[in-house]
């Protein structure tokens, strides 16, 4: 009301103090800004409630993820692990992979037990939280056979996955760890599991972005609390369905 | 939004899958500089950006429903019948003819980059669905060209929204610096003739 009495140019001048003011604003919050004490607790929120979204409403249980002929293999398929060297066992005949937590029948599986357990393999394209796609072969045993094996007890909601790599470790909500092609993979494009991917066994499944899918496994662990994770605790979202 | 996306670019800075071909791309490998990253590390930005996404849709669905039930996008749809005065008015424009094509609110022209902005908004949205969920969308994936290709047109549909605001930002203040505070606060106080 007062503005219209004004003349105009003052108005434009004024509107440019605040268009300068504003852009200012935003190019210094923009400046690497994780949102700081303030705003970063909301973020995480919000990240929980896009969490929500994706397990609850988006994702589907038996929906498979598109497979791919050998022939279509990336050349190659970058590996990571947190340690400073390659997480190796100093005596892998003596690995055994536990499953526990609030299951009725625990269980120590060696590499030949699951071997000789339901055998699932396909070509699928991994996703990783960065960005870059590549496709490659996995071998391993679904989860859900796992699962018919250990029977967790009914308040088993969550698996923790721990391994031998550093203090990596993620957690998983159920659904999508007894999704058919959720496995524990022991062999990658025709080979046993290398080293560099996560031997003597990992997680895999293209329901999930590769942070979620733990290399260098020692353990499963039924829960009905929400397990963290090496990333997720740092900030990454924790469903990271795809 | 832009601001995170550039910071979640930083982690991949170019379009393909691993080795494989990639993508043709002036910004390969190219590090945005750090004041233009919202962030400052990945999970930052993903934070950002997918906390943002629900303003962005909100803000957008709220403004097709405005139009439609106001009646709004009758001066805003570019139409068929538009293509022939688009080119007089583009004429016009060059200079290469002299007098101003006769109107309604907006020239066939404005038309056209009003309702080009609409469908580049929806791409910009469906395509970050599509990297978002490409398995429970891997339809909408597959309609982009797949994982990599739609993060191609994802980025790129930035571009087309930054030239898109500098050019209408410009000629608000080339035209008519009044209509900034109607753009802003819906109510225009200037002295224009098509605002009459």
């Amino acid at each position: 009301m007062i503005d219209a009495q004004r003349p105009r140019g003052t108005d434009r001048r004024g509107f440019l103090r605040i268009a300068a003011a504003g852009g200012a604003a935003g190019l210094v919050a923009a400046c690497g800004w994780d949102g700081g004490n303030s705003v970063r607790p909301s973020l995480l929120s919000l990240s929980r409630v896009n969490d929500w979204v994706g397990e609850n409403i988006l994702f589907s249980p038996t929906r498979l993820a598109k497979t791919y002929s050998p022939a279509e293999r990336s050349r190659m398929l970058p590996s990571y692990f947190i340690s400073d060297v390659m997480p190796a066992l100093q005596n892998p005949s003596a690995w055994r992979f536990k499953v526990d937590g609030l299951v009725r029948t625990p269980l120590s599986l060696s590499l030949d037990d699951l071997t000789a357990m339901p055998r699932v393999t396909y070509t699928v394209k991994h996703h990783c939280v960065e960005g870059w796609s590549a496709i490659a072969t996995w071998h391993g045993t679904p989860v859900s056979a796992i699962v018919a094996r250990c029977q967790p007890q009914p308040a088993a909601r969550y698996i923790m996955l721990r391994s031998f790599d550093s203090d990596y470790s993620n957690g998983w909500d159920l659904a999508s760890a007894l999704h058919p092609q959720t496995i524990l993979a022991y062999g990658m494009n025709d080979n046993p599991l290398p080293p560099a991917h996560g031997a003597p066994l990992r997680l895999y499944s293209p329901t999930k972005l590769g942070y979620k899918m733990t290399k260098y496994l020692l353990s499963m662990t039924f829960m009905d609390t929400r397990p963290g994770g090496y990333w997720e605790d740092q900030g990454y979202p924790w469903f990271a369905g795809i | 939004m832009i601001s995170s996306g550039l910071q979640i670019y930083e982690a991949y800075a170019r379009f393909g899958d691993k080795g494989g071909p990639m993508f043709v791309s002036p910004f390969d490998g190219t590090q945005f500089p750090h004041w233009s990253r919202l962030g400052g590390w990945l999970a930052a930005g993903l934070n950002w950006h997918f906390a943002l996404m629900w303003p962005l849709v909100t803000v957008g669905l709220l403004y097709l429903f405005y139009l439609i039930g106001s009646g709004e996008w009758k001066a805003l749809l570019f139409r068929p019948r538009d293509v022939r005065p688009a080119i007089e008015m583009a004429k016009y424009y060059l200079r290469l003819r002299k007098d101003h094509p006769p109107q309604g609110k907006h020239n066939p022209l404005q038309k056209l980059a009003y309702s080009g902005i609409v469908v580049t908004g929806v791409l910009a949205v469906l395509t970050g669905v599509s990297i978002y969920k490409p398995l429970q969308f891997s339809w909408l994936t597959a309609l982009f060209g797949g994982f990599q290709a739609a993060r191609y047109w994802h980025f790129w549909i930035v571009w087309i929204f930054i030239g898109f605001t500098i050019t209408h930002v410009f000629l608000v203040f080339f035209v008519d610096p009044a209509s900034l505070r109607a753009m802003i606060t819906g109510w225009y106080r200037g002295r224009f003739p098509s605002h009459d």
